[in-house]
């Protein structure tokens, strides 16, 4: 493979420069979106992307290090979709769309396209992806748990020129802020959009100007072949071999049944092929996931394992899958999808973990609590005259694995997002948080256990609000690997006037009325363990009971680590019998 | 007192490697320098050393300022105090779940470990609302209680953190009088004295920072107080804050956490100084060393300062710092080819051991300074290894075998390639500190220091389109040259969280003539001389809705409220390019800089008088040849610094050597040296 490099045409140095020139370019636009933005999911949750794209085919040329995970790969079918529509471009000209359909994830993500010209020509695309906080629809925020229709979900657009030449379309505007919520705020979320854009233009044309179009246009080529190379060199140390894994989203939230991810992995040489096509049909509620978003969480997942491969198109040629049509992740129009940017994702990325550890132990993890744990909270605020949406996301363990145990409270496989400080929501909303706490023996069992979910309380303090959930793992906690135990589930519980409430689908519900006073509990999932629990080391699960990660009798029911007392001591000689009593039987 | 006539004032800084340290005589002029090893286990013994190998004696000393690593590195090595946590019930768990974060971006594996471990946090019951109201009065028999078991647990240090009290303290001052009474030492912190603004868990961990090597700096700087004064030393030992200030030593340990990244710091502060005599009051500073390299900006002399510290993952410390932005790449830095054949350089060290190849101790694989010899820019007779002598064959193979070959070049082609990755990274960082904040890179001046900044600094220059290099007397000491200049400086935050259009305008002045009042009440404490007390003022603000604040400076106390909107919207424009007349102003925080102006010290005599030569020529050491980017290998005349005529002129291509580092001068580039001892170099022939 070296004498192949050796023999292109590229000094390495001009390469490399304007490989980290492009990265920089997407750098800044990532930047400038977050620290000019209103939405919180954008600006504290950093749910959003920027990239560059092929003025053709919209492939992926470049992308934000910083940006959203569940955002690799999809952009490129949003931009090839605005591509094939666009007509009469001119500079300063921007798209926007959210049609989930057309190379998206769910509404809430709505991305600006922009043609790049270089001298009065194409020479690419570039775009950016903002979650915004809400776009309509039956539930303030957008997760719907009940939606079974797309128009249900709120306001779907196809790709416009919102900016024309540099001008905003006064009309179009007015649709949209005129279907959303709390539209007085999203005209900033809008300018910081384009404006990104903006800035990205300008620093791509002194690239341009510096190392000339043919230069740039040729370096894009070869580091497309050069990525495609180094994700082959990766794949080639998996065994050969054909790795089954699976995983289940609790229920689509309009009926009560698992749906399910069946996941085989071929590995032949330096490919990898994916087939998904067992997986359930198509559901009646919005956990169904678009073709975009199934292919983006095989890409997230496989970057989770081999972080150090650079993102561009060719990182994804040695990726095959399937369409896994007539099954729920390839859904097309009118399916609900507002679950599967935040969930389904989420699962897909699990099953390829899942599958992948049987086949390189020493690499990968038990599965990470894997849920975006959104919970939104829309009212009105008698005292400050206004209505308001609050998000919650969550986080929770991660998964042992060979190097170690999991973290707690970690952010979602998808997004990398920060929680946003008790005290910034206390300051926006009338709400107080009366807990907020580890989920003590949340992580599962194993040699290396599972990180630790996380718990909270809120209580609504004047008003009335509305709580809506789109949550999983209530039912199966995140599987352990190699004889390691799952991870603890999520629960929700609402107090209402006094009486306890559980939604019927556990982690699903929508438009729960609350009023002052009533809380609303969540607790979420630890990770898997790794490894036989038995194998840990004694010590160690002494330190977690004295830390109250886990009791004394979780000690001893999970690990065979006998300990009592006060403060706890180690009881070795009954440990010694107990695991090697436990090991004797089938 | 420090600026006694009747001796010298030392700075002494203490690096990774090296303790170094500069003393100035105010009268007579005379500089004295010296670079010491540093001694890990306990830094006093490297300061006592110093001051020995400069032929200084303590007892005749006027002052000495010290900047330590001491705080840093407990805290990267987690040798810290055992610390105790009381805060609000239902929240003892914030410092352990942090964020919601992951180590990097993509991968799921790696560790954290919070400051405090969960059985030393107890809870107390006790509420405050966001708006400072109390929802729960506080148990005052739990914090006993909480601090009683704290004190059998062995706890050496306590915090006390509380939800919302940066906009009402009270809850936590009556927890932190109960818990005084009983601890058996001083080291009690509370959450809102350490930083009163809001987001628990950057305050709470700012805090736990401060209690956890509070023992730690106390311990140290008073042994070594002890050391120096049984030594004779007879005036105020002053310590090197992050701010770029420095504070007494009898007060540092109050808040330890405030001396955390003093180095990166007086390094600012000294090129700052150096600038603004100069006449170069708008620097970007490149300190390259070892391992990493620093970037930092001033503006009209004054640093940028920020609170956005992460020291190491899930650890941020927000209390004001100069903002330094770190990149992994030094001299130590190893170049080699990644799968798809592609040339990197860093982040991988040689560190000091193995070291580059160069320096004999066992090195294998090529790094930024072996390209750098063997192109001819460091001298080969000043680095290949005396004890275990290296040949230029050795580097040239090692060249060749990881990174040639699998490029198709020779020895020399990868050397190139690999010094102009490597500054091509190193420009990046810069970009990312000026483009990326909205400032263009061609209005400054580049500070080049450190031993490996002169080498690459005119290269960097060309390549961001800066037209101005100023390399510094010392480059090498320029941190010790830091603590010698730096004043005393204090930095005070408090939030307040208010739309522009009913912000009591009264209150933004109490608040900043609080903040003022403070400041002069802490350098009265001192004891300090001052020539004069200067005041900085700054406002975050942000648009309502937005999360993000854009820092803007006040010009005083009496700012009014059309002020704040217009500077607001000025700083915005810049930024972003967006005006939204649509959405109210915001005044998140106000930020109040409380500067003691020490007396000014004579720079000129940096670079002593003799031993001068009459004309440039005279300072010819050699001419050897030595590979540019701009026309391969070039005869080229090297030159000693310390020879070098007051005023001299000169043409690049050139090499110029003094004792700890080497400066390169490019094709093209013209240099003169000015007054106070600095090289000013003229990019591509600009004039000056």
């Amino acid at each position: 493979m070296n004498d192949v490099a050796a023999k292109t045409k590229f000094d390495p140095v001009t390469l490399a420069v304007i490989e980290n020139g492009l990265q920089q370019v997407c750098n800044e636009m990532d930047l400038a979106f977050v620290r000019a933005a209103f939405s919180p999911v954008i600006s504290e949750a950093l749910d959003r992307s920027d990239g560059i794209y092929h003025r053709s085919t919209g492939e992926l040329i470049a992308q934000g290090e910083l940006g959203l995970p569940v955002f690799v790969g999809t952009m490129q079918f949003g931009a090839k979709a605005v591509i094939d529509r666009a007509k009469n471009l001119k500079p300063g000209d921007v798209y926007i769309v959210n049609d989930p359909y057309l190379g998206g994830t769910h509404l809430m993500d709505v991305r600006f396209v922009k043609p790049f010209f270089y001298k009065g020509e194409l020479f690419c695309w570039l775009s950016n992806t903002g979650h915004w906080p809400d776009t309509g629809g039956m539930v303030p925020g957008g997760f719907s748990a009940n939606a079974t229709e797309v128009e249900q979900e709120g306001l779907r657009l196809p790709p416009v020129k919102l900016f024309k030449e540099g001008v905003m379309d006064e009309e179009i505007l007015s649709i949209i802020l005129s279907n959303i919520r709390i539209a007085d705020q999203r005209i900033g979320d809008i300018k910081g959009q384009a404006a990104a854009l903006a800035i990205g233009e300008k620093r791509l044309t002194d690239l341009l100007d510096r190392y000339g179009k043919d230069t740039v246009e040729d370096a894009i080529g070869e580091l497309k072949a050069r990525a495609a190379r180094l994700m082959r060199a990766r794949i080639a140390t998996i065994p050969d071999g054909t790795y089954y894994g699976e995983s289940y989203v609790d229920s689509d939230g309009v009926v009560d049944e698992p749906l399910v991810i069946r996941l085989t992995v071929r590995k032949e040489g330096t490919e990898l092929y994916f087939d998904l096509s067992k997986s359930s049909p198509p559901c009646r509620g919005p956990m169904n996931s678009v073709i975009a978003t199934t292919r983006s969480s095989i890409y997230l997942a496989i970057k989770h394992i081999f972080p150090e491969v650079p993102i561009n198109a060719g990182t994804f040629d040695p990726l095959h899958i399937e369409d896994p049509k007539g099954t729920f992740l390839y859904a097309e129009y009118p399916r609900p999808v507002s679950g599967c940017a935040a969930e389904v994702s989420q699962r897909i990325a699990e099953a390829v973990f899942n599958a992948l550890v049987q086949a390189m132990p020493d690499k990968l993890f038990a599965a990470p609590a894997g849920t975006s744990g959104n919970l939104a909270l829309g009212g009105y605020d008698p005292e400050r005259k206004r209505s308001y949406i609050m998000y919650v996301i969550s986080g929770g363990g991660y998964g042992g694995s060979a190097v170690g145990d999991g973290i707690s409270n970690g952010c979602s496989t998808i997004g990398i997002s920060k929680t946003t400080p008790i005290e910034v929501m206390e300051q926006y909303y009338p709400v107080l948080f009366e807990e907020y706490s580890l989920h003590e023996g949340s992580g599962g069992a194993g040699r290396t256990r599972g990180g630790f979910g996380v718990n909270y309380r809120i209580k609504l303090r004047r008003g009335q609000a509305r709580a809506s959930m789109v949550m999983d793992h209530g039912r199966t906690g995140p599987r352990g690997a190699l004889g390691g135990n799952d991870g603890g589930l999520n629960t929700v519980r609402v107090q209402r006037s006094g009486k306890e409430y559980t939604p019927p689908h556990l982690s699903k519900d929508q438009n729960i009325e609350i009023g002052p006073g009533d809380t609303v509990s969540v607790s979420t999932p630890g990770g898997g363990g790794f490894g036989d629990p038995l194998a840990r080391a004694p010590d160690l699960v002494l330190a977690d009971v004295q830390r109250g990660y886990y009791s004394a009798q979780q000690a001893q029911a999970k690990f065979g680590v006998v300990i009592a007392g006060t403060p706890p001591a180690l009881d070795r000689t009954a440990t010694e019998r107990l695991r090697a009593g436990a090991t004797a039987r089938p | 007192m420090t600026g006694d006539a009747s001796g010298s004032i030392v700075g002494v800084d203490v690096g990774g490697t090296f303790t170094d340290l500069i003393a100035i005589d105010p009268v007579t002029r005379g500089v004295r320098v010296a670079k010491v090893p540093t001694t890990v286990e306990n830094q006093a013994f490297g300061v006592l050393g110093a001051i020995a190998a400069s032929g200084g004696d303590p007892a005749t000393l006027s002052g000495i300022v010290h900047g330590t690593t001491t705080t840093t590195n407990a805290l990267l090595e987690r040798k810290i105090a055992k610390c105790g946590l009381i805060t609000t019930r239902g929240f003892r768990d914030s410092l352990e779940l942090g964020r919601r974060t992951r180590p990097t971006p993509y991968g799921l594996t790696g560790q954290f470990r919070p400051l405090i471990p969960r059985e030393l946090r107890l809870e107390v019951p006790e509420r405050m609302d966001a708006d400072g109201n109390v929802v729960l009065p506080l148990d005052e028999a739990a914090v006993a209680a909480a601090a009683k078991a704290l004190i059998a647990l062995d706890c050496e240090a306590v915090v006390i953190h509380f939800l919302h009290s940066y906009i009402n303290g009270a809850h936590e001052r009556r927890a932190g009088e109960i818990v005084r009474g009983m601890w058996p030492n001083s080291y009690v912190t509370l959450g809102s004295a350490i930083l009163s603004e809001y987001r628990e868990y950057e305050r709470g961990v700012t805090a736990a920072v401060n209690a956890s090597v509070q023992p730690v700096l106390h311990r140290y700087i008073e042994r070594l107080g002890n050391e120096l004064k049984a030594k004779g030393f007879r005036h105020e030992l002053l310590v090197m804050q992050g701010n770029g200030g420095t504070v007494s030593s009898r007060i540092v340990a109050e808040a330890a956490v405030n001396t955390v990244m003093s180095g990166p710091a007086s390094g600012v502060m000294a090129a700052a100084y150096t600038g603004r005599q100069a006449g170069y009051p708008d620097l970007i500073t490149y300190d390259m060393g070892g391992t990493s390299s620093d970037v930092g900006l001033i503006l009209g002399g004054v640093p940028r300062v920020s609170a956005e510290l992460e020291l190491e993952y899930a650890m941020p410390i927000h209390v004001p710092m100069v903002d330094v932005h770190t990149i992994g790449a030094g001299g130590g830095s190893i170049a080699h080819i990644d799968d798809s054949g592609m040339l990197r350089v860093g982040p991988e060290s040689a560190g000091a051991k193995p070291g580059p190849i160069c320096y004999g101790r066992g090195g294998t694989r090529p790094t930024i300074t072996d390209a750098n010899l063997f192109l001819g820019r460091l001298n080969p007779k000043g680095l290949l290894a005396v004890d275990s002598p290296v040949s230029m064959q050795t580097i040239a193979d090692a060249l060749k075998r990881e990174v040639g070959v699998k490029l198709g070049l020779d020895a020399e082609g990868s050397a190139a390639a690999i010094i102009r990755v490597a500054n091509d990274k190193m420009a990046g960082a810069v970009r990312m500190v000026s483009l990326a904040k909205g400032h263009d890179p061609r209005d400054f001046a580049l500070f080049a220091f450190g031993g490996a900044g002169p080498l690459h600094a005119a290269a960097l220059a060309r390549e961001l389109g800066i037209p101005r290099l100023l390399i510094p007397a010392r480059p090498g000491i320029t941190n010790a040259l830091g603590c010698v200049v730096a004043d005393l400086r204090h930095d005070y935050v408090n939030t307040i969280n208010k739309p522009l259009p009913v912000l009591d305008m009264d209150l933004v002045k109490r608040t900043l003539e609080a903040q003022i009042a403070e400041g002069r009440a802490t350098i009265a404490r001192e004891g300090v001389a001052v020539e004069a007390i200067e005041v900085l003022h700054e406002a975050d603000m942000q648009f309502q809705g937005q999360s993000h604040i854009l820092t803007v400076s006040l010009p005083g106390v009496d700012v009014t409220r059309e002020a704040l909107v217009k500077a607001f919207a000025d700083t915005y424009w810049k930024r972003f390019e967006v005006s939204l007349p649509e959405i109210r102003p915001v005044l998140v925080n106000l930020h109040t800089a409380v500067i003691g102006r020490r007396p000014t010290l004579p720079l000129d005599a940096l670079l002593p008088s003799e031993g001068r030569a009459a004309t440039v020529e005279g300072a010819l050491v050699e001419r050897r040849k030595v590979w540019f980017s701009e026309g391969g290998w070039q005869e080229t005349a090297v030159y000693r610094r310390e020879k070098l005529p007051p005023g001299a002129k000169f043409a690049g291509p050139a090499i110029v050597e003094q004792l700890d580092c080497t400066i390169v001068i490019e094709p093209g580039d013209r240099v003169e040296a000015d007054k106070y001892g600095n090289l000013v170099v003229s990019i591509g022939g600009q004039s000056t």
